[in-house]
């Protein structure tokens, strides 16, 4: 008997399962989205909203963290806003460079509870792009968003956290 | 079989609540509710395990007693039966689904998400707390207060010992507490015991717990998660006060903010002597820097780099500060601007320099550090 | 019958160019590709490994004997951490399971060889290369590896030193070995079975052997996958795991425990196909509901893949998520009782004695059902909150892994060292190993339940004054049960030079085609298939 036809199989299997951990990689965003697993927000522009909720409010609140290193201060102009789902708001952010270099942001958006975050449509926000920030510059930013109607019931109140990071460097490295 | 599993049974039905019930070596009550049913949860199944181990292991033994070849048994034929495996694949199944109802009852209180009275914002860093209180102005950092010589020995450690902070968190009781856990660097998991809650914060995103304390007192509790070379050593302790005790605190706590601003505005026209600055650096290089720097400068080859002859620290004064306000991304080195007032910032910064054989003569006053801050931002 | 025996000849011929005798010296071990002489080879490094990695946990038990700082520094006790459990689970308990079915599998199965012999020469000798690389990364500036064996991004990325590559690289060399010998089994159990060992013929070490090879082929590749992407993560600019390039370390966790509650599983079905193994030899009757324990073994091994998460519900999930693992992990608990329930109805009306490979398999059983109660436990996830990271799953994996599957493997050893060397070892000695360890081993982890309840959590070199008492039990007993090794390498030593002689059936209510060969095993066997009644 050859073992050359199992042990072919075996070893495409064994590939298959490599390829599979990184496979990982796309599935667990997808499973992020549908479950709300990791908190993490669409980062796509939303569509319009269509209706409102006139009949219910839900807190929305913003805190900002730079991640230790990065050179930035943001701050949201309220800490809090009370929101009627489906209604659009503008909430204003103020960044600033403290460095004195130029340097480029990240803002990366964390909804919390998680299962909150697929109902947290942005639709214009600093974290969709990389910031550049001249050395010092003070710029603001406008977020654009609104909680969707379909936000279940036992969410009263939820958080928008960015964190920022300094992606200065690894935009040398890459290049 | 009879009397044996009879008495087996007469220990375990007096053992459990009295001895165990708040021992100094079971899961602890605790000052929540949840915590509460945490507990009466954890001591459910472990009675059941008991219950099941009890019995499994009396059969065990019965057999390993009566049916020795030394005692002439005769091995018996059978070797399977499908009515008794049907059987017990059935009765845990059913003993798991007792379980699983407390449990998931548990599980969807703890997860209540309805509105808090408080938030707060728990940062984990490399090895320290930062709390803010959302919506309030009022945050800090919360770092291991025991002294260096009781960790090396050189001094008797206290009952506190390594549970200790220099600024705990203060919560008032009886109110609904939501906590954001995030962290600066890498994974911390934030643990209080005596709440139940113990929460990983991870770099980038937010986690959200929550509290509802129903007693006074002072809770400790340590990081849960593997952080790197301190994990041992950030501790996290909670003073809950009533609520007109947290009023007056917070009030305090607003106050003593503005005053420290005033003296830091005080400070810029001063010229301080070299030697109180050398003192101060000193203990603020033993509380902030020697973690990973080492005491004697020397850091740790590999993962944290000396001083002692460090060219950033013996080069620019400039570039020195710069460093040591805001950090180095990606690496282990934090950004001192908001841990540490202009005061501490200027000492350290004097005493790197001159300590180890730094000998390079510099002062740096508090007025170099605010300028400093100044030319990189307006907003101080 | 006439072209499988031709068959097994040119195997034979094939890989060894027709001698028949082991050659002389160093190249006979550098060269093999007998399945005895690798077997051999495997079990001799994994005791190895086994004592530097219980060197390891001394100076852990050490530092921790008092609070305070006393030996180590806390950068060092982490590396000793790591690779302690880098050392037990790699180098120590599966490669003494591979050995053991280099040398037994064949011998079971009645195949004359392992069916790709030059592969398995391969996977055995790389192996030692990944652990002098891991083991010299401590010598080097920085030291090694100081992230925990589970290396949980960022503290083994953007947190960690530029050794991480070596311990990246070793880690690469396990799996690939690991695989290499996984899928040798596979083919062997496949295809040379002798004629007439039907599937529910087998013994069922080989069938724990089996189902574990495909786990191992199944998951080492996503462990593979996982230290990759730390690689590119940290050293090319990648961002799988870091949050500013859009990438989520808690992803790190659900690729990694995707492999690592397999893993749990690999290091512990061998060990239950050689306790079902000798329950029956001592209690002289047949294993009760042999089926069942196949399907038990198979049905663990599939719930094995939808329970990972929960070495995670402190991350952050949804609560939908907390409770499907729960659930899923409770599950687990019906299959192993199973087992549990099947051994002791073997015993049930048996004729019991005890030598020594039985004294380890009843230790085994009732102490690995300790760390299955723990485990049950854990999976309760409001009360895994205040287990989780604390010193009670550290009690709970060590009842698992050493009085589990060391404790197997320590059955094994005993029971088929008498036909490895054709000698009955010294069974004085190998008495008080046992007794010694077993009294040992309890004092070393049954506080640390308490402890752990208590708060105190793992992975730190210093503790609070309140653990202290029992601490110091701990590391007496961690002292004690290190030392008792050391009679585990003196009674295989005076074995393998000498001892009463033992006949080809060494115990007296032994079954299967083991013991049909003479003892010592002769250099090749089953050249001719036997004949299964």
């Amino acid at each position: 008997m050859s073992h050359a036809p199992l042990l072919k199989r075996l070893v495409l299997i064994c590939l298959g399962m490599f390829a599979f951990a990184f496979a990982l990689v796309p599935l667990y965003d997808v499973f992020c989205d549908v479950t709300g697993l990791n908190g993490k927000p669409s980062l796509e522009q939303a569509k319009q909203s269509t209706s409102i909720n006139e009949a219910r409010e839900v807190d929305v609140s913003f805190t900002t963290h730079a991640q230790s290193g990065a050179p930035f201060t943001v701050q949201s102009a309220e800490y809090s806003v009370a929101v009627k789902p489906g209604a659009m708001r503008e909430v204003v952010f103020k960044a600033k460079n403290l460095s004195n270099e130029d340097k480029v942001m990240q803002a990366v958006p964390s909804v919390s509870p998680g299962k909150a975050a697929k109902y947290l449509h942005k639709m214009a926000c600093f974290c969709f792009d990389q910031q550049p920030l001249k050395a010092g510059e003070e710029v603001e930013f406008k977020l654009l968003f609104y909680v969707d109607t379909e936000l279940p019931d036992d969410v009263e109140e939820l958080t928008l956290s960015y964190t920022v990071f300094d992606i200065s460097s690894q935009l040398v490295a890459s290049n | 079989m009879g009397k044996l599993s009879a008495t087996l049974w007469l220990i375990l039905l007096m053992l459990p609540q009295q001895l165990l019930a708040n021992s100094q070596f079971n899961m602890r009550e605790g000052v929540t509710d949840i915590s509460n049913n945490v507990y009466q949860l954890h001591m459910t199944i472990f009675i059941i395990c008991c219950v099941i181990g009890v019995i499994v292991f009396a059969v065990m033994f019965w057999a390993l007693i009566h049916h020795r070849k030394s005692k002439g048994a005769i091995p018996a034929q059978f070797h399977e039966s499908t009515k008794v495996e049907i059987l017990w694949t059935a009765i845990p199944f059913v003993i798991l689904i007792a379980m699983a109802v407390p449990a998931t009852k548990t599980l969807i209180a703890m997860e209540d998400a309805s509105k808090a009275d408080l938030t707060i914002k728990i940062t984990g860093s490399q090895w320290k707390w930062h709390y803010e209180y959302m919506g309030e102005g009022v945050a800090f950092y919360s770092i291991l207060s025991t002294p260096q010589e009781q960790i090396t020995n050189q001094a008797d450690k206290t009952n506190t010992y390594l549970l200790e902070v220099d600024k705990p968190l203060v919560l008032p009781i009886n109110k609904k507490i939501r906590f954001l856990m995030t962290s600066d660097d890498v994974i911390h998991s934030w643990w209080v015991p005596d709440f139940a809650v113990k929460k990983d914060a991870n770099p980038g995103f937010i986690n959200e717990t929550w509290t509802k304390i129903n007693e006074q007192g002072i809770y400790r509790g340590q990081c849960a998660e593997l952080c790197g070379k301190d994990h041992g050593f950030m501790p996290v302790v909670v003073e809950a006060k009533s609520e007109q005790e947290f009023a007056t605190w917070l009030a305090d706590a607003k106050q003593a903010k503005q005053k420290a601003a005033a003296a830091d505005a005080a400070l810029l026209d001063q010229t301080l002597p070299k030697e109180e600055l050398m003192t101060l650096g000193e203990q603020v290089y033993m509380a902030s820097c020697a973690a990973c720097h080492q005491p004697t400068g020397m850091g740790l080859p590999g993962v944290f780099p000396a001083l002692k002859g460090n060219p950033v620290v013996l080069g620019d004064i400039k570039d020195h500060i710069d460093v040591v306000l805001h950090g180095r991304p990606g690496t282990a080195m934090q950004a001192f601007a908001k841990q540490l007032s202009i005061k501490q910032l200027a000492a350290v910064i004097t005493y790197k320099r001159n300590a180890w054989g730094n000998d390079t003569g510099d002062v740096i006053q508090p007025s170099q550090i605010q300028a400093e801050l100044d030319a990189t931002s307006e907003a101080k | 019958m006439s072209s499988v025996t031709q068959q097994h000849d040119n195997t034979a011929a094939d890989h060894d160019d027709g001698h028949h005798h082991p050659a002389k010296g160093f190249k006979r071990w550098l060269f093999t590709t007998n399945h005895k002489d690798i077997g051999s080879l495997y079990l001799i490094f994994s005791l190895t490994m086994f004592l530097i990695g219980g060197a390891m946990a001394m100076v852990i038990r050490a530092e921790l004997f008092q609070p305070g700082l006393q030996l180590v520094e806390p950068h060092f006790f982490n590396q000793m951490t790591t690779v302690h459990g880098l050392i037990m689970v790699f180098g120590a308990v599966m490669p003494a399971f591979t050995g053991l079915a280099n040398w037994m599998v064949p011998l079971m199965i009645g195949a004359p060889d392992m069916a790709l012999p030059r592969m398995n020469n391969w996977s055995f000798w790389i192996l030692p290369f990944a652990f002098l690389i891991l083991l010299a990364s401590l010598f080097m500036p920085g030291g090694g590896p100081a992230f925990g064996w589970t290396f949980y991004a960022p503290l083994s990325t953007t947190y960690s030193n530029d050794n991480t590559a070596l311990f990246v690289f070793a880690v690469h060399i396990m799996g690939i070995s690991s695989i290499m010998g996984a899928i040798n089994v596979i083919v062997t159990i496949v295809n040379m079975r002798a004629p007439g060992m039907t599937w529910m013929k087998l013994p069922l070490f080989v069938w724990t052997w089996l189902i574990t090879a495909f786990l191992l082929i199944a998951v080492m590749p996503v462990l593979a996958g996982a230290v990759t992407m730390v690689l590119t993560d940290k050293y090319f600019a990648t961002s799988f795991f870091d949050a500013a390039g859009g990438g989520d370390p808690v992803m790190f966790q659900h690729i990694f425990w995707f492999f690592g509650h397999p893993e749990v599983y690999i290091m512990i079905l061998p060990a239950f196909g050689i306790i079902s193994t000798i329950v029956p030899t001592f209690s002289r009757k047949k294993l009760f509901g042999y089926a069942s324990m196949v399907y038990a073994t198979s049905s663990i091994a599939l719930l094995s893949f939808i329970v990972w998460a929960h070495h995670m519900f402190t991350t952050g999930m949804p609560v939908a998520a907390e409770l499907f693992f729960m659930y899923a992990t409770m599950l687990i608990s019906v299959p192993t009782g199973v087992k549990v329930f099947n051994w002791v109805a073997t015993m049930w009306r048996g004729s019991i004695s005890f030598e020594v490979p039985m004294l380890f398999s009843i230790a085994f059983i009732v102490l690995f059902t300790l760390g299955g109660f723990s485990g049950l436990m854990l999976a309760i996830t409001p009360a895994d909150f205040q287990y989780h990271d604390t010193y009670f799953v550290v009690a709970h994996f060590h009842y698992v892994l050493v009085t589990g599957a060391v404790f197997s493997i320590m059955a094994g050893a005993y029971y088929w060292l008498p036909k490895w060397t054709g000698n009955m070892f010294n069974i004085t000695l190998a008495k008080w190993h046992f007794w010694l360890s077993l009294v040992s081993v309890n004092v070393l982890f049954f506080p640390m339940h308490f402890v752990g309840l208590a708060g105190m959590p793992r992975r730190i070199p210093d503790y609070a004054l309140q653990f202290a008492d029992f601490n110091a039990i701990i590391s007496l007993g961690g002292f004690a049960f290190g030392l008792s090794q050391l009679l585990f390498v003196v009674v295989v030593f005076k074995c393998a030079r000498g001892g009463n002689k033992v006949p080809a059936k060494v115990w007296d209510g032994a079954e299967g085609l083991e013991w049909e060969v003479d003892s010592p095993a002769p250099y090749h066997t089953f050249e001719t298939p036997p004949e299964i009644k």
